[in-house]
């Protein structure tokens, strides 16, 4: 981790004027005023890489997918499954047939829930979550243990927003069915030890999902060396189309899975006796996909590729490191969230002023952030703040930028105090 | 639509720092508890009612919340005071209508005085319960609405 003091924003690790010129609504203005867009973690704008070609598909290359042996179909279904092959990659997958896609993180992780949860998880049983979870990784796993009878775990966190780790240990038995956590938080911005997690929780014989939806827009994924048995992503937070994402799930374990949604696609046979069920991942893909916004999904891989995820992760550790120490020099104000290991990401508390009030208030300035709870409420009860406004950090932010929010929470500071 | 116009003005920064009738209303005939669970605004309005007179004879609230939510409570409280219950409820209209949008108090006749300050919230949908809260918490008192508010 590098020295705050120290972030030179001279040379930076990639070209962001040039990157910012593929993102079109980079250069719109809110209210005469340039938008400074900073809401990264809910989700992230478009390049025109990505809009061309959903656009382009849509306009000449569109066919349904799995369902006819005419040529467009073929086309669109080689094209289908050619993103699959690109997010195996991307994650690290051993092979595309352990990625499922789905509508995102949300779904991915109810799959598992309701599939692996259904057959796996008894009554007296254990799950295992953290106090640092957004409400997908809760809901579910809440919903499943009070149907099942089972006990829902939590990891605490400690004041610096890292997991206790001597208490995860404490908490593994062997009544634990599935471990499920985040590898970086949303609302706090921690990279977790997932490695260690995943390792732990195997000695104990449970399963492990890694929740990776504010994970893999910004860092190298490799789910062979975590060794974790599902993990999860949401496409609109890595520069896809919104309604698709999904998940990587080893093979022998999904396998043992029950369907979750069932329909056309998910099939081997269906007589109105019985129905045998495909392999996954077709089995945990009823229905006709969204398919435009899987191959917009592989056309964002491409684009995160085509400027390599090592840089992505270096100069937006920089602007972490520039963005944390212009905001630590502001009085009165509080960045909840300070592990070792973080990603670009500012959780802002104000002493002064309500963050609904901040929220509007930048707005006036053109800048977007995220206000509230951030669908992660235990998170926020653990710090004993309401809510928090956020400021999530993508490769086409710039420091100039920081330096407006910055100079935009002085003022708010000024105008309530 | 305009983004630009000044809806955190001087007016409601003041209110906010110092609310009027910011006290629990010993003999109150009238109360109600509103929550707005955006913002986690929770307020509770009091009211005295000389019911043969049909007049409201004092208003006072307490609670937390956003800028927003304390300031539109404290100038409610301040344009209230002595006015007939129905034309209490004549201001609840404008001011609801005014938030949403459907009533624009530059082009119509009106009754809210300072209250059009918050005509500009009309630009944030998702904040407009901020600053109703505190006019449904008044109706829901005025109605004797034992369970309380939500804006939800």
């Amino acid at each position: 981790m590098g020295d705050a003091n120290t972030v030179s924003t001279e040379n930076p690790c990639i070209d962001v004027d040039k990157i910012r010129a593929d993102f079109p609504v980079l250069s719109k203005e809110i209210g005469g005023k340039p938008l400074i867009y900073l809401d990264n973690g809910a989700t992230t704008q478009k390049p025109w890489q990505v809009i061309n070609r959903v656009s382009q598909f849509d306009s000449e290359e569109y066919g349904t997918v799995r369902r006819g042996s005419y040529r467009l179909c073929e086309n669109s279904t080689r094209l289908y499954e050619e993103a699959r092959q690109k997010v195996a990659d991307f994650l690290g997958a051993p092979t595309c047939h352990e990625i499922v896609f789905t509508s995102g993180t949300t779904q991915a992780i109810n799959l598992v829930a309701h599939s692996f949860g259904r057959k796996f998880v008894n009554t007296g049983d254990e799950v295992i979550i953290s106090n640092i979870e957004h409400h997908a990784n809760t809901v579910p796993w809440q919903v499943l243990c009070e149907e099942k009878g089972a006990t829902l775990k939590v990891i605490p966190v400690a004041d610096n927003g890292e997991l206790i780790m001597e208490e995860y240990d404490k908490l593994l038995t062997d009544k634990t069915r599935i471990v499920a956590v985040n590898h970086v938080s949303n609302a706090l911005g921690t990279i977790n030890p997932i490695k260690e997690i995943t390792r732990k929780a195997h000695a104990a014989g449970a399963k492990v999902l890694i929740d990776g939806a504010q994970s893999t827009p910004h860092m190298k994924v490799d789910v062979k060396n975590i060794d974790c048995d599902f993990y999860t992503f949401s496409g609109h937070k890595m520069y896809a189309p919104s309604g698709i994402g999904g998940m990587f799930g080893k093979m022998e374990v999904m396998e043992a899975m029950p369907p979750y949604v069932t329909g056309g696609d998910m099939i081997m046979q269906v007589t109105l006796e019985k129905t045998t069920y495909a392999k996954p991942p077709a089995r945990f893909e009823a229905g006709t996909p969204p398919i435009s916004q899987v191959i917009g999904l592989g056309a964002a891989i491409d684009y995160i590729n085509g400027i390599g995820m090592d840089k992505i992760f270096e100069y937006e550790k920089s602007l972490l490191d520039y963005g944390t120490r212009l905001l630590s020099d502001i009085d009165g104000l509080r960045i909840i969230g300070n592990a070792k290991e973080k990603a670009a990401l500012l959780s802002i508390y104000l002493e002064s002023a309500h963050p609904h009030d901040i929220i509007t208030m930048l707005d006036q300035d053109g800048i977007a952030l995220r206000g509230g709870h951030h669908c992660a409420q235990p998170t926020m009860i653990r710090f004993g703040v309401p809510a928090t406004a956020r400021a999530s950090m993508a490769f086409y932010n710039k420091y100039e930028e920081l330096d407006a929010l910055a100079e935009s929470l002085k003022k708010i500071i000024k105008f309530f105090s | 639509m305009s983004y630009d116009n000044e809806l955190y003005q001087q007016v409601i920064l003041d209110h906010n720092r110092k609310p009027r009738n910011f006290h629990e209303m010993e003999n109150a005939t009238h109360s109600c508890h509103g929550i707005n669970p955006l913002c986690g605004d929770d307020i509770t309005v009091y009211l005295k009612v000389d019911e043969d007179e049909g007049v409201v004879e004092d208003v006072s609230f307490t609670g937390s919340g956003c800028a927003i939510s304390k300031a539109s409570t404290s100038l409610m409280t301040h344009h209230l005071k002595g006015k007939k219950i129905d034309e209490c409820r004549v201001v609840f209209n404008e001011f609801h209508k005014m938030v949403l949008g459907e009533f624009d108090p530059e082009k119509q006749d009106h009754h809210l005085g300072k209250l059009t300050l918050f005509q500009g919230i009309r630009e944030y949908p998702s904040r407009t319960k901020c600053a109703s809260l505190a006019w449904h918490t008044l109706v829901g008192a005025l109605d004797k609405k034992t369970e309380g508010i939500s804006t939800e």
